[in-house]
């Protein structure tokens, strides 16, 4: 063994909050990282500020702190812990940015910490454009090429040369401005000329343009002794110009000869050296031109990447557990492959399947922005499916996105209106691909307004070819050929059923009658050359099984599909931890999910891994062939629950809360009448099944009301309604999203409490006892979808009676919901009346963030209660509140703030409201709690200014804050302007605050202001549906000058305290470890100072 | 295989794969669970086989595969080698060449900065090389590839027949010697390991597979047959000397016994990770190497293309006593 004995204890730093490009692929990394070390001996030191990752969980690492990625944090960390050295290629960009950081700061020489995986040198080489570019071309690569200039003259000639289309990028412009492309001499010498005029140093940079070329990804492998591997080549169904992020992505390449390949693999070995990588992985991307065959380098990551986690998964090589290896200089050839387990690591693994990833967009979310797939990613997750061919797999890739509901273009769509949709590539190309070749679009044509590789193509007109096929026939008539071949293309049971017009229950009948059922194949990075000894399972129709089942007890666990809104790494979170528990306690744990970035589809996380789509049909087969003791749904969000009644009607013993309580929480009607029993109080409300009748139930309900459809997470087109129009506009629009079809999805309709809190209750429940796991306060007011708003815990102003009654409401619903493991309650708190808005008996959002803040593993105990152990048999340390125990709170405040990802959708407000828009979460601790929040809105983005000046801007009724609000701030050094009304306000008070323009009232006004950089935080608290709009402006150069703007007064006062406690002392660090070993209070939780309004 | 690409999409495709097939009348087997046909010979070993089309009964085939010669203890290199010696001269296909006459041919299309690149790259590929190496290439089922790689790194070939006399090969006055790869099983192959006992010290020898068990045993070594061999382009192969690990193809089913040869004349110098099996050796004294797998291989990684500059610089340091 080569591995280094001169370094004990290693630092690791996660990628921060899931953002767009970002996501729990780095979860997934570091915790294999994390897992690696500590395997060979090394102390791993571990810092994310994301609380909702497994990386911090506290079994992970030796010492885990959730505090803000920064330098000043990560110093203090670094002074406590004086790791011997950083790895810092398994936190994403965020995590090497860092490392950079840290390293030029001088604060690694200084406490003399070791980068190890890559270095500093190669980090530079490798992500800046220029030097990556000479790097590729000392080895005789190609590069797009490139010149700068700045003379129009110069200019034109070295584009004719160059050959049109020429992208132009004018230099040090911000955010790409003044940046296109152009397709002739004529549009050339117009758009170099508006480049150098948008560039402050008259200068542009024109590069050949690669638009529409094949796109190719390599995974490469390194170790210290020069020995090099290709883990798995990628190739991107969509062409360049689109973010592979945002691409369908095939593995392996399809479309190469071996001549190309072997080319292409040379030249990843000569990048990687070039640039200096010595140990671990990288991602390296090529560009072919499809008429010539010439190849060039496009980029490179130096690091584990979005692409290696799919290559992972794509493969069963673990890319961040050899990655880490490597890094403390073990060889590739010492380290055994863990599924065959007598070949060593060190070769390439063969594929007999292919695997296809295709992007979950929800521009939807985000009304206004432009939905073109460009090369910036928009996607906020991505599905993979594996099959035996590539119409299979892309089939099963089609199903597992969400809904399921097989696509159908509007009949209407004329020519010209498709091939728009062709040309520009938008979220729903590959359903208008098919529409075109259903409707007999010639390959040749798709190709020339696509670009996609032909191959491609005519596999997807084959799979039409089949569909039309089938469509000549009925369920009964069709041949068992006909049938088993559909199912090989990847047909689901559902679009037959939709073909045939019959039901996929009929269609399932008549295939399992026929025996045509699948199979399970197992991924085993050697096409069966050796004995698999990890079963990491796919489906396909094929002659021969390999699931190999056992005898043993087992429990299934439905993951959760793609990240979305709403609905993301915190469910896989609960689900990796459902599989710890079970498998701790003797169960064989099978894992169904289809999401690759995440680490409940590591093979090391179940004993058995299924990557199937989470559709009715695919989850049965796996069931079928199980035969589990128990199928948990409630732990991966709603996409298991909505398959719960099917699964239960189908025979799947659903083990923990019944289905049908899950459905009776949904369901408002009998949902009312049951807190009418129970003496709860709830905003008044209705259902209603179209838009005429939600007018009416507005009426009689009284505005605001709440308006949203049923059944859907995150809020999806939930919306505030101060008037009736609106009313009517959002139920027509909840109606579009499926509900109103029936009295089973109606409309629901609310009345709005306005100016309450709100409050997210936890709770542990086994059928009979209840443990109230944490009480949560919503910083910001109600309205804010929850997931949407920062919160404390414990709750920081909510008086003991209060809390008194939202523990005992908690307990009776769960008694009277039968939960069995985790129920989640939303209360409004509206002048001291404890109001229930909603009840989910399934896990919540926060539940990791309640497990890290309490240190109590919530999604354990729960998956234990499910198995029929009882809350009493499980020591919980509690506090008793007149029957009701409480998980004890600690001696330090949680505060959990969202992140948004405003910056990649232009033109969209930022105002927050029902509708849940945020991509992730951070957690901020600290026993004082304006720097709690002071530490998540930093770990957030939101850079709160420690001097400078402060823009406030707040309705009348906000008004009464003011004083708290401006005593915090003027304490802290900062100074205040405001409009002209605020600044009145202010000024009666006695506090001197600058007057400024609103963006109507002239200029130079407040945008004015926050443009020329004179503004370093914004406080604007809108009031009604009007002014929302009205200050739309406001925030839009807020996200676009990456300026803090705070929304609500509740987060204001919570942020001023928080700049204050920061002025006076940024506070400390703690480890996770220590936090949680820390003695509880034995008594009710004791805030140790309270938010007051001054009235 | 599972699945057959009945079109062709490549800028350098003339034709699809069908009609190749159909040109040279090679069968191809698909749309079957070729899984399942790796797992069962995975488990069952290497087992003889025949392909029919005329609809004959199951069992009758069987039983005529059954009926069928093992590969041990079988000849076939005299039966796959050419019947009369020739001059090979053709280097290899440089990838970069088709694109920069594709470019020529469609002048104006492209334009000129990177036509200079693409020209740069097709000559640095077809580079010539300056010193010529006389070698004489014994034919036991040849790879043409290995052929190109010969002439690509300065080597004038002459191919020789399987059985051709030592003495007439040494009468070419050769720089090195080549020992091919080739079909069946290396023991009944005498009269090339007597050969080769005749050659060794007189001149360089490199063998690759077929060649390298011929080496083997006339070494004095032993060689055993693999239970279902080493087939595919990614067997992590370690070289001993350098600590280095190449991925290769390989395409065998017999292997040498290293512990049968004498270690006070022949060193170890590669080894298969995965089974760790021999892969390579070299004589202690003599000029004379060999490795098991295929350092030409096309398809297959480029890793052990060192492998022929190894000979060559062989064949210079021996010219140069």
């Amino acid at each position: 063994m080569s591995k280094r004995t001169d370094i004990k204890k290693i630092m690791i730093i996660g990628s921060g909050p899931i953002v767009i490009g970002q996501a729990c692929e780095f979860d997934y990394s570091g915790t294999q990282a994390c897992k690696a070390l500590r395997d060979e001996g090394y102390e791993v030191v571990l810092v994310n500020s994301n609380p909702a990752t497994i990386m911090t969980d506290p079994e992970v690492a030796e010492r885990t702190y959730i505090e803000p990625l920064t330098t000043g944090y990560l110093e203090m960390i670094i002074a406590r812990e004086r790791p011997d050295a950083l790895l810092p290629t398994v936190g994403g960009q965020t995590g090497l940015n860092t490392a950079v950081e840290l390293a030029e700061s001088g604060i690694l020489g200084k406490y003399g910490v070791k980068l190890i995986g890559a270095s500093l040198r190669a980090i530079k080489v490798a992500e800046d454009r220029l030097q990556f570019k000479d790097a590729c071309q000392r080895v005789g690569l190609e590069v797009p090429a490139s010149a700068v200039v700045s003379d129009i003259a110069k200019a034109v000639k070295l584009a004719d040369d160059l050959g049109y289309p020429v992208v132009i990028r004018p230099s040090f412009t911000l955010g790409g401005t003044g940046g296109s492309i152009a397709y002739n001499r004529e549009e050339f010498t117009d758009a170099i000329a508006r480049a150098l005029d948008a560039s402050p140093v008259h200068e542009a940079l024109i590069e050949e343009s690669v638009l529409g070329w094949k796109e190719f990804e390599l995974e490469v492998m390194r170790d210290h002794r020069d020995n090099f591997v290709v883990i798995c080549s990628i190739e991107n169904f969509d062409p360049m110009g689109i973010h592979t992020g945002d691409s369908i992505t095939v593995a392996p390449a399809q479309t190469l000869t071996d001549k190309e390949y072997q080319r292409m693999r040379d030249a990843a070995a000569a990048v990687i050296r070039e640039v200096g990588v010595e140990t671990g992985g990288s991602n390296i991307q090529f560009a072919i031109d499809p008429q010539t065959g010439r190849m060039v380098v496009i980029e490179m990551n130096p690091r584990v990447s979005r692409s290696s986690a799919l290559a992972s998964k794509a493969t069963g090589f673990p890319i961040a557990k050899i990655a880490a290896k490597l890094a403390v200089g073990m060889t590739l050839d010492e380290i055994p492959n863990d599924i065959t387990k007598k070949t060593p690591s060190c070769f390439e693994p063969t594929i007999d399947y292919v695997v296809a990833k295709i992007p979950k967009w929800q521009f939807e979310k985000f009304p206004g922005s432009d939905t073109t797939l460009t090369t910036q990613m928009k996607s906020v997750g991505e599905v993979m499916a594996i099959g035996r061919t590539f119409s299979e797999a892309l089939g099963k890739g089609i199903r597992s996105l969400e809904p399921h509901a097989p696509w159908r273009a509007p009949a209407e769509i004329v020519d010209a209106v498709l091939h728009e949709k062709l040309h520009t590539p938008g979220p729903d190309r590959i359903h208008w691909l098919l529409t075109a070749l259903r409707r007999g679009m010639k390959v040749e044509e798709i190709n020339a307004l696509t670009k996609i590789d032909p191959w491609f193509l005519r596999q997807m007109e084959d799979a039409v070819a089949v569909e039309k096929e089938i469509a000549a026939t009925n369920v009964n008539s069709v041949s068992s050929e006909l049938l088993k071949k559909a199912k090989r293309n990847g047909v689901s049971d559902e679009q037959l059923a939709q073909l045939w017009r019959t039901s996929p229950e009929q269609v399932r009948a008549t295939r399992e009658k026929r025996g045509i059922r699948p199979v399970f194949k197992r991924v085993d990075t050697c096409a069966a050359e050796f004995e698999s000894f990890t079963p990491y399972m796919y489906s396909t129709y094929e002659e021969e099984d390999e699931a190999d089942t056992s005898a043993r007890r087992k429990i299934v666990i439905l993951g959760s599909g793609p990240n979305r809104i709403g609905q993301g790494i915190e469910f896989d979170y609960c689900c990796c931890h459902a599989a710890f528990a079970l498998k701790d306690d003797g169960y064989e744990t099978v894992m169904v999910n289809c999401n690759p970035e995440t680490v409940s589809t590591d093979y090391d996380t179940s004993d058995r891994l299924y990557f199937e789509p989470l559709t009715l049909e695919d989850v049965l087969s796996v069931i079928d062939r199980e035969k589990p003791e128990g199928v948990i749904v409630q732990f991966g969000g709603q996409t298991p629950l909505n398959l719960a009644l099917d699964l239960k009607r189908n025979g799947a013993p659903i083990i923990g809360t019944a289905p049908e309580s899950i459905d009776l929480a949904e369901d408002r009607k009998r949902f009312g009448k049951l807190l009418e029993e129970l003496k709860i109080p709830q905003p008044r409300n209705g259902t209603a099944l179209s838009p005429a009748e939600a007018v009416s139930v507005a009426k009689e309900i009284g505005l605001p009301v709440l308006v949203r459809p049923s059944y859907v997470l995150g809020g999806r087109a939930m919306v505030i309604a101060f008037d009736l129009k609106t009313v009517e506009e959002c139920a027509a629009q909840a109606v579009r999203l499926g509900s109103g079809s029936s009295a089973e999805r109606p409309i629901l309709v609310d009345q709005f409490l306005e100016e309450a809190t709100e409050v997210d209750v936890d709770a542990l429940a086994d059928g009979s006892d209840v443990v109230i796991a944490g009480i949560m306060e919503h910083i910001e007011e109600a309205g804010i979808h929850s997931g949407d708003s920062s919160c404390v815990l414990p709750s920081v102003t909510l008086k003991p009676e209060v809390l008194g009654r939202i523990r005992e409401y908690t307990a009776k619903l769960a008694k009277a919901l039968r939960v069995v493991g985790l129920m989640n309650v939303q209360y409004a708190i509206q002048r001291d009346t404890v109001y229930v808005l909603e009840v989910n008996p399934r896990a919540s959002r926060t539940v990791p963030y309640v497990s890290k803040a309490t240190g109590v593993p919530l999604a354990k105990v729960a998956a234990r209660l499910m198995t029929g152990k009882k809350l009493r048999d499980i020591k919980l340390a509690v506090n008793d509140f007149d029957g009701v125990p409480e998980l004890r709170s600690k001696n330090y405040y949680c505060v959990k703030s969202p992140v948004f990802p405003f910056s990649k959708f232009r033109g969209v407000d930022t105002i927050l409201g029902p509708e849940m828009r945020s991509t992730g979460e951070v957690m901020g601790v600290s026993p004082n709690f304006g720097l709690a929040f002071a530490k998540a809105q930093l770990a957030a983005g939101q850079k709160l200014p420690l001097q400078g000046t402060v823009f406030i801007s707040v309705n009348d009724h906000d008004k009464r804050f003011l004083p708290a609000l401006a005593k915090d701030l003027t304490a802290a050094g900062l100074n205040l302007i405001a409009t002209r009304g605020t600044a009145a306000a202010l000024r009666s008070l006695g506090i001197e605050a600058g007057s400024v323009y609103k963006v109507n009232e002239g200029r130079p006004n407040i945008v004015d202001l926050v443009k020329t950089g004179k503004v370093n935080l914004i406080i604007n608290t809108p009031l009604g549906r009007e002014s929302f709009y009205d200050e739309k402006s406001i925030r839009r150069a807020a996200v676009r000058y990456m300026m803090p703007c705070i929304t609500t007064i509740s987060a204001a006062v919570a942020a001023a305290r928080g700049i204050r406690a920061m002025s006076e002392g940024t506070g400390n660090v703690a480890a996770l470890q220590d936090l949680h070993a820390m003695e509880a209070n034995a008594n009710a939780p004791a805030p140790t100072q309270r938010v007051t309004s001054a009235s | 295989m599972r699945e057959f690409a009945h079109v062709s999409s490549n800028w350098r495709a003339r034709e699809t794969a069908d009609a190749y097939l159909e040109r040279y009348k090679i069968p191809v087997i698909w749309d079957i669970d070729t899984r399942a046909l790796v797992r069962h010979l995975r488990m069952a070993g290497a087992l003889r086989g025949i392909v029919a089309t005329d609809g004959s009964a199951a069992e009758k085939l069987v039983e005529e595969a059954r009926a069928l010669p093992s590969m041990a203890g079988r000849e076939l290199a005299s039966a796959v080698t050419c019947a009369k010696e020739y001059r090979w001269e053709r280097g290899s296909i440089p990838l970069a060449s088709s694109f920069a006459a594709h470019a020529a041919a469609s002048a104006g299309g492209a334009g000129p900065l990177w036509q200079a690149a693409a020209a740069a790259m097709a000559k640095r590929e077809a580079d010539p090389g300056v010193r010529r190496h006389k070698v004489v290439a014994y034919d036991f089922g040849i790879k043409q590839n290995i052929l190109r790689q010969l002439v690509d790194h300065g080597c004038d070939v002459t191919v020789v027949p399987a059985a051709t006399h030592a003495e007439d090969v040494l009468a070419m006055k050769p720089d090195g010697v080549f020992l091919s790869n080739g079909p069946g099983d290396p023991e009944p192959v005498t009269f090339a390991v007597q050969n080769i006992r005749r050659l060794m010290g007189r001149v360089p020898i490199f063998g690759i597979c077929l060649g390298h068990q011929l080496c083997g045993l006339a070494l004095g070594g032993k060689t055993f047959k693999l239970k279902f061999g080493h087939h595919g382009s990614n067997h992590p192969v370690k070289n001993l000397l350098s600590e280095k690990v190449e991925i290769t193809a390989q395409n065998h089913g017999f292997c040498v016994d290293p512990d049968s040869l004498p270690s006070s004349e022949v060193e170890i110098t590669h080894v298969n990770l995965n089974d760790h099996t021999n892969e390579g050796m070299r004589h202690r004294n003599l000029p004379m190497f060999s490795v098991q797998y295929h350092p030409e291989a096309s398809p297959g990684p480029h890793d052990a293309r060192y492998l022929f500059a190894q000979f060559t610089k062989m064949m210079e340091a021996t010219r140069a006593k």
